[in-house]
């Protein structure tokens, strides 16, 4: 287990190393566009550029250029904005990223918590009416999209609504830190935590079903059945365990990905200023700088989730350890 | 048949619905197993051998399959019962080893939590209790090193040491009677052996009966008392061991015998087989199913022969007993 654990580790600094090389390659190398022009932002003065030119070594080779912005993003963490003027790039990422992520964590609790229990109630009564509800509901889930589902809670619980005993305690819209009021956090979160979680609830319950129903016809079950265990111990000592592994491998992937800016449309119908939200900002107003730092940020998130979640695989399930 | 019995089947049949209506996969089945006694049943694929000792327990697991005739297990009736009187016979009074060690335990469970899982079902063991009972049973199946053995995961252990764990397992409640469905088939031989003496010595260990399927007549020579021999979902012929070698009377039997290869004996040029396949159960003739295959049908056979013989010896076959070693000498010599 600890050489799994250590191997994932290696493996996962050897990727981060390469897409931080294939994300300045793309912004620095590309044939034909002058980053030093992009960096300065839109009508930037030759004054600018030749500043902007001289700061990132852009007349030296490449490696270096590579070397000076690595430095920039994680050693000096100086790196600023061309576009909004002296603005530093990296703490407002810094700035961003806790509250992306209490949204995101928030959010796979939930999405986690009720996929598991839909798909082993469908499972068990595969074929009932019971069953054929729960699928139905998870495919509106899927189909409903994050925006309108935002903007109807919005009407519902800030609107129409706000007054009444249900949702009263709601607060504005916005982020509250967890280290003011936990309370607060949990009241201004827990809105756009079934928001963003409900896409996932359907389709990781169709998937764990799927597998469920799946491993239900292996081998080890009639063995299972044959000692004696209710069809209920059956199903969550011994299918369940053995099913979650494709529902890891999705959350993994998902997981990463909303860390890493994914849960925009939620952040930005909610007013949480997240990561999500930072980079769209970015892009509208063209900001090299904040984009190259965003996309960093996520791609780290997006691995060490991958990372965090191959380590998680290895301790449910024994088949996935390196022998050694 | 015997007088003290412990398993008593009566007419059993097990069919499944189907597009084309309703196909009989055991027809009709009938034996009785005494207590510490080792039934083999012998049958080529799809002779609906597995099937008749899934249905015991109510473990087919096919929503379309139905099981009539009776199931009498110490005078209580199977067929029929609750879930939960089922429930409490499985793995406790009547256990099952299966076919494949490979897939047959979860691999995401030590072989120790497994076995332990299966004692707290059905004894008031504590967790501790539960643990200190596996070890010896892995001890007792012959795994060396048990204490380790039962800290690991399936995968992690060979094929003939997760066969035992399997046999440890349904061994575990101190079963009176254990059905082993094709126990060996996915070992290898040397392993095989191994496997089959241990099922020898659990009668005298465990007391267990034991019904042991197989499709090798040389495992039911070596290791059962009794042998039932079954052909499309019906038993064909039925004797003790030594009389079914010493005077097998049906035409199938003198097949599957003749199909067998002799140790020490003259090598033949080729093993003889039987010609043809099996009737698709849909298709059974409404006689003897053999017919079409054997070589000594003759018009009487249109007409579904019974059971005939003494007590302890049947088969369903009409030769009279006159013509049969002439017709056995030319089917075993062909």
């Amino acid at each position: 287990m600890a050489g799994t654990v250590l191997r994932r580790l290696a493996h996962m600094i050897a990727v981060l190393f390469g897409i931080s090389v294939l994300v300045f390659l793309i912004f620095f190398a590309t044939p034909g566009a002058n980053p030093a022009a992009r960096i300065a932002g839109k009508d930037a003065s030759p004054q600018t550029i030749a500043r902007v030119e001289k700061q990132f070594g852009l007349n030296r080779p490449l490696p270096v250029q590579y070397a000076l912005m690595m430095k920039k993003l994680f050693v000096t963490r100086n790196l600023t904005s061309f576009v909004n003027l002296g603005e530093k790039v990296v703490p407002q990422v810094f700035k961003a990223a806790p509250v992306t992520l209490s949204l995101v964590s928030g959010a796979a609790v939930i999405w986690i918590g009720f996929a598991i229990l839909i798909g082993a109630l469908a499972a068990a009564f595969r074929g009932g009416w019971i069953d054929r509800l729960l699928m139905v509901l998870s495919l509106i889930g899927i189909s409903m999209p994050v925006f309108w589902v935002g903007t109807m809670a919005n009407l519902i619980t800030q609107g129409a609504y706000h007054h009444t005993w249900l949702f009263s305690w709601v607060p504005p819209l916005g982020y509250i830190p967890f280290s003011r009021s936990p309370l607060g956090w949990f009241k201004a979160l827990v809105i756009p935590w079934i928001t963003l979680a409900i896409l996932y609830i359907g389709l990781y319950a169709r998937v764990l079903r799927a597998a469920l129903i799946e491993t239900m016809q292996e081998d080890f079950i009639r063995t299972a059945r044959a000692k004696g265990l209710s069809e209920r111990q059956v199903l969550l000592r011994h299918a369940l365990r053995c099913s979650l592994v494709s529902v890891v491998t999705l959350f993994g992937l998902d997981f990463g990905v909303l860390v890493g800016g994914g849960a925009l449309l939620t952040e930005v119908v909610f007013g949480l200023q997240g990561v999500g939200y930072l980079t769209y900002q970015a892009l509208e107003t063209l900001d090299l700088p904040m984009i190259m730092a965003t996309v960093i940020y996520a791609s780290v998130f997006v691995v060490v989730s991958n990372a965090a979640v191959d380590i998680v695989y290895a301790a449910f399930d024994p088949r996935m350890r390196v022998r050694r | 048949m015997s007088a003290v019995g412990l398993l008593s089947v009566r007419d059993l049949a097990v069919a499944f619905r189907t597009r084309d209506g309703v196909a009989r996969a055991v027809d009709g089945v009938s034996f009785d197993v005494a207590e510490r006694e080792i039934l083999g049943i012998v049958g080529e694929s799809g002779s609906g051998k597995s099937l008749t000792v899934l249905a015991i327990l109510d473990l087919i697991g096919d929503p379309n399959a139905i099981v009539s005739g009776s199931i009498r297990f110490r005078g209580a009736e199977l067929v029929g019962q609750s879930p939960d009187v089922l429930r409490r016979l499985r793995g406790g009074a009547i256990a099952m080893i299966f076919q494949d060690p490979m897939t047959a335990l979860t691999p995401v469970h030590t072989i120790g939590a497994q076995i332990m899982e299966q004692i707290r079902i059905h004894t008031g063991l504590s967790r501790h209790g539960a643990r200190a009972r596996a070890v010896e049973l892995l001890d007792a199946v012959g795994l060396p090193d048990p204490a380790r053995a039962a800290g690991r995961y399936p995968q992690e252990l060979s094929g003939g040491q997760r066969q035992r764990a399997v046999i440890a397992m349904a061994l575990s409640c101190n079963p009176a009677l254990l059905l082993a469905d094709e126990p060996t088939t996915a070992l290898d031989v040397t392993v095989q052996a191994q496997i089959l003496d241990l099922i020898r010595r659990l009668r005298d260990d465990f007391g267990s009966a034991v019904i042991l399927i197989t499709h090798n007549l040389g495992v039911v020579a070596e290791t059962a008392d009794r042998v039932a021999v079954m052909y499309s979902g019906r038993i064909i012929e039925t004797a003790s061991t030594a009389a079914l070698f010493a005077d097998p009377r049906h035409p199938y039997t003198w097949g599957l015998l003749g199909s067998m290869p002799e140790l020490g004996g003259a090598r033949r040029a080729r093993l003889a087989t039987i010609p043809g396949l099996p009737p698709a159960l849909d298709r059974r003739p409404k006689g003897c199913a053999f017919a079409p295959r054997c070589g000594f049908a003759r018009a009487e056979c249109a007409v579904r022969p019974p059971l005939i013989g003494e007590a302890g010896h049947r088969a369903a076959c009409i030769i009279p007993a006159a013509e049969r070693a002439g017709a056995r000498d030319q089917a075993l010599a062909a």
